[in-house]
């Protein structure tokens, strides 16, 4: 498990990672989200003890990982950004090297390396020089390399980077496959694939967490989250807005658009509060016998909740869980 | 203790397939046989000495190991820092003392690989004549503390950047200081700035004064542990220096 305290990494006086703190717990699969440069990967740099903190620390399986690197690095399996390897060397080659400076004999070798090597889907370039690799397949060797050893803890800096849609999902589909028994935390700026593999979504911006929940509590901080999407033909536009206001669920109705002469008109409506909308609406449009062309419930846009968290103004004010109510 | 050794030997070992996966080994060892031979028989006048002797293989050893080792050395740590592959190295379990080791050693293993194979020129003047084998013998230790001492130099300023152009003038540069200290100029230069135990010490750090003991066929202990605590130092701070610096 992670536990990591007041972590803080300046750079020329100034933070690149901000008294953040937090743990990770057997079980869960930790997103970590942010613009560019807000400190992810610098993060995750000390958490694998490659760069030291300048405060802080983070603790690893029980290993301070400033004060025993050895023991905490034994425990994390680690791909870095990019995920460099050796051009030189072969896949094989390669995992055997990874292999043997974490010790492992040759027939837990033998073992993970075949598990390892199907799982990525590796087994057809395992003897090609890593340099004639594409992408996806550098990304893979660099995957296979950190789960070697299967480690308790999983650290992968933009795992799904560069990869192609149906690359980005085996990676996915990997990642949950792994997730019952380990603590794994990546960090992607992709808001779909948080929702697509994490139990839990962390944004940091400029060094700071401005946000830690789940990745459903994410969306519902959206402007839109839980709202209904309604397009009716032959109504008029104030008429269908009156009536869908005088709902008691509903806190307020915008109309996106409307033609008046054929009448056609896009609605928006926004709860009042955390009941569903979707029945007193329904029941409306049957009771006012609308001609209904489309009718939604909105999830919430997570881009634009990325957007607000990350760009107000007063990003020192931290978002909570509590938050989330509103 | 067990584990260090085996950590610096798994990474010896892959720097050790590194050099002949690419064409660095065979450039080099071409280049470096090409050039002995020239020096010994056309510059060093091998022939001409009428002496079965190997001095003028040997008295260009250092020269060549100028040019030719910081070439080696450069890519050692900032080819590492340059494709990030530091990060994959040192988030390993690997202590950087032992990567430093493990590099150091691969890279002396392979020089030594390349002095081996000039062992025709000792086999053609042992045909021409009756050299003294002792002496001869001697000189090629001489010759691997020597490529080590250059190597160490090269890796620890290796580590001080990505750019591999950088950390060959940086360690020609060097190398050239610590093979100058020991000529009769800079030495009477160094007597008008210097005061005389600084001096002694300048003639001290010189290459060619430790080199040449040992090529004459005397192993004095003084010659042999100034190559190695030379090399013990830079191997220090070539640690010191990825300790502190790794990231940058």
């Amino acid at each position: 498990m992670i536990e990591i305290q007041q972590l803080t990494k300046v750079f020329d006086s100034r933070p690149a990672v901000d008294q953040v703190s937090f743990d990770v717990h057997p079980g869960e699969v930790l997103g970590f989200l942010g613009p560019n440069g807000a400190g992810k990967s610098t993060t995750m740099k000390m958490i694998t003890g490659f760069l030291p903190p300048t405060s802080g620390g983070a603790r690893i399986c029980g290993h301070e990982v400033t004060a025993d690197p050895i023991a905490a690095q034994r425990c994390i399996g680690y791909l870095p950004e990019g995920a460099p390897l050796y051009p030189d060397m072969t896949p094989a080659a390669l995992l055997r090297f990874v292999a043997e400076a974490r010790n492992m004999d040759r027939a837990r070798l033998q073992q993970r390396m075949q598990e390892v090597v199907a799982l990525v889907g590796i087994e057809g370039v395992l003897e090609q020089r890593i340099d004639t690799l594409s992408k996806g397949f550098k990304r893979r060797v660099g995957l296979a390399a950190s789960i070697l050893h299967d480690p308790e803890v999983l650290v992968l800096d933009e795992p799904t980077d560069g990869l192609d849609p149906n690359q980005k999902e085996e990676v996915r589909k990997l990642i949950r496959s792994m997730a019952q028994d380990k603590v794994i935390v990546l960090s992607t700026h992709i808001l779909e694939e948080v929702e697509a593999v994490c139990t839990r979504a962390i944004i940091i911006s400029e060094g700071r967490v401005l946000f830690d929940g789940t990745p459903a509590e994410l969306r519902a901080q959206s402007k839109t989250h839980g709202s209904i999407l309604l397009h009716v033909e032959g109504v008029q536009a104030d008429q269908a807005q009156a009536a869908l206001a005088a709902l008691d669920a509903v806190a307020r109705v915008e109309t996106l658009d409307a033609d008046p002469g054929e009448g056609h008109v896009r609605l928006r409506a926004y709860p009042a509060g955390e009941a569903p909308l979707l029945h007193p609406v329904t029941d409306l449009v049957k009771t006012q016998n609308w001609n209904v062309e489309h009718l939604s419930v909105e999830r919430g846009n997570l881009d634009e909740v990325f957007r607000a968290i990350t760009t107000t103004p007063s990003t020192n004010e931290r978002v909570s869980n509590a938050g989330t109510q509103a | 203790m067990n584990a260090a050794i085996h950590n610096a030997r798994c990474v010896f070992k892959r720097e050790l397939q590194g050099y002949f996966a690419t064409p660095v080994a065979y450039v080099f060892l071409v280049i470096y046989l090409i050039l002995a031979g020239v020096f010994t028989w056309y510059l060093g006048g091998l022939y001409e000495q009428d002496q079965a002797d190997l001095t003028p293989f040997f008295s260009f050893q250092p020269w060549l190991f100028l040019a030719l080792i910081p070439a080696l050395a450069m890519r050692l740590w900032a080819e590492e820092r340059h494709s990030g592959t530091i990060e994959l190295l040192l988030t390993l379990p690997i202590s950087p003392g032992q990567a430093v080791l493990g590099k150091f050693l691969a890279a002396w293993l392979f020089v030594g690989v390349a002095l081996a194979l000039t062992v025709g020129e000792w086999i053609t003047v042992a045909w021409l004549g009756g050299p003294d084998h002792g002496v001869i013998a001697t000189s090629y230790l001489g010759t691997l503390l020597l490529a080590g001492g250059f190597l160490s130099i090269g890796a620890c300023l290796s580590a001080l950047t990505r750019n591999q152009v950088v950390a060959f003038v940086l360690s020609i540069s060097i190398g050239f200081l610590f093979i100058l200290s020991g000529y009769p100029a800079v030495l009477e230069f160094a007597e008008a700035l210097l005061p005389d135990f600084l001096v002694g010490s300048v003639r001290q750090m010189s290459f060619l004064t430790h080199f040449n003991g040992i090529v004459r066929g005397v192993i004095d202990a003084r010659d042999v542990v100034f190559f190695l605590s030379l090399i013990g130092v830079f191997l220090f701070a070539n640690t010191v220096i990825i300790d502190a610096k790794k990231a940058d």
